[in-house]
């Protein structure tokens, strides 16, 4: 599973993307958040404010609840800031 | 409908121009720019506009197949840039062509609204004290809000 990230979310993680293999009892957005902030500090922080990330799972908004069962692509990132 | 997520400038005028020929028949037309601003405490050498591509265009088509829908929109164009920008540049314009002006003007004002904060971009400013990320802004969640 590939997972993107954006804005200071890539910046804190220091990285765009990563290629990751959640275990099986990782099944939805917010699982995936919690995982992730378990693996180094700088993700720990980074990931600190869980309630501020929001997601798209393959290409599609998405909330902490959503299932990423089968997704190939999640996008990590702060609340939006466009227009 | 069009979307445009680009890089690169546009010119406002031009644009306009463009969609209200192929629009002439409608009988009102709404262009809506945003244009960079600076801060007179702390002046802002650039913007900085970080984009998801693939899902802004796909998030804006949704967003303007739904401003069609409410609004009875004949035609309407989003614009919209990432990379960097200075203080008075154009980020992005919205066009929308309907039989009515309410319509027109209802139907620029829901998209912007929706593209504040549906549309995955976001700014840095850069200024002489440092670089931050802009916060999103209560009052644009509330104003996404109205319309639900």
């Amino acid at each position: 599973m590939k997972i993107l990230y954006f804005a200071w979310l890539r910046e804190r993680l220091n990285r765009n993307e990563e290629d990751v293999a959640p275990p099986a009892e990782v099944t939805t957005v917010g699982d995936l958040i919690d995982w992730l902030a378990e693996s180094d500090e700088a993700a720990t922080l980074a990931f600190e404010k869980r309630h501020l990330i929001r997601a798209a799972v393959d290409g599609r908004l998405a909330n902490h609840q959503t299932s990423i069962a089968g997704a190939a692509t999640v996008a990590l990132f702060p609340p939006m800031t466009g227009g | 409908m069009e979307v445009i997520v680009t890089a690169d400038a546009f010119d406002p005028g031009e644009e306009a121009n463009a969609f209200m020929a192929r629009t002439a028949g409608a009988g009102a037309a709404v262009t809506f720019t945003g244009i960079v601003r600076s801060k007179a405490e702390d002046p802002i050498l650039a913007l900085e506009l970080e984009c998801y591509v693939e899902l802004a265009e796909s998030q804006i088509a949704a967003i303007l197949a739904e401003a069609a829908r409410r609004f009875s929109l004949i035609d309407a164009t989003v614009i919209h840039r990432h990379g960097r920008l200075v203080p008075g540049e154009p980020i992005m314009q919205v066009m929308t062509a309907a039989p009515h002006r309410e319509d027109a003007f209802r139907g620029a004002q829901f998209l912007m609204d929706y593209l504040k904060t549906d549309a995955p971009f976001w700014k840095k400013e850069v200024t002489a004290s440092g670089e931050r990320w802009v916060e999103a802004k209560k009052e644009d969640d509330a104003a996404r809000e109205r319309w639900e």
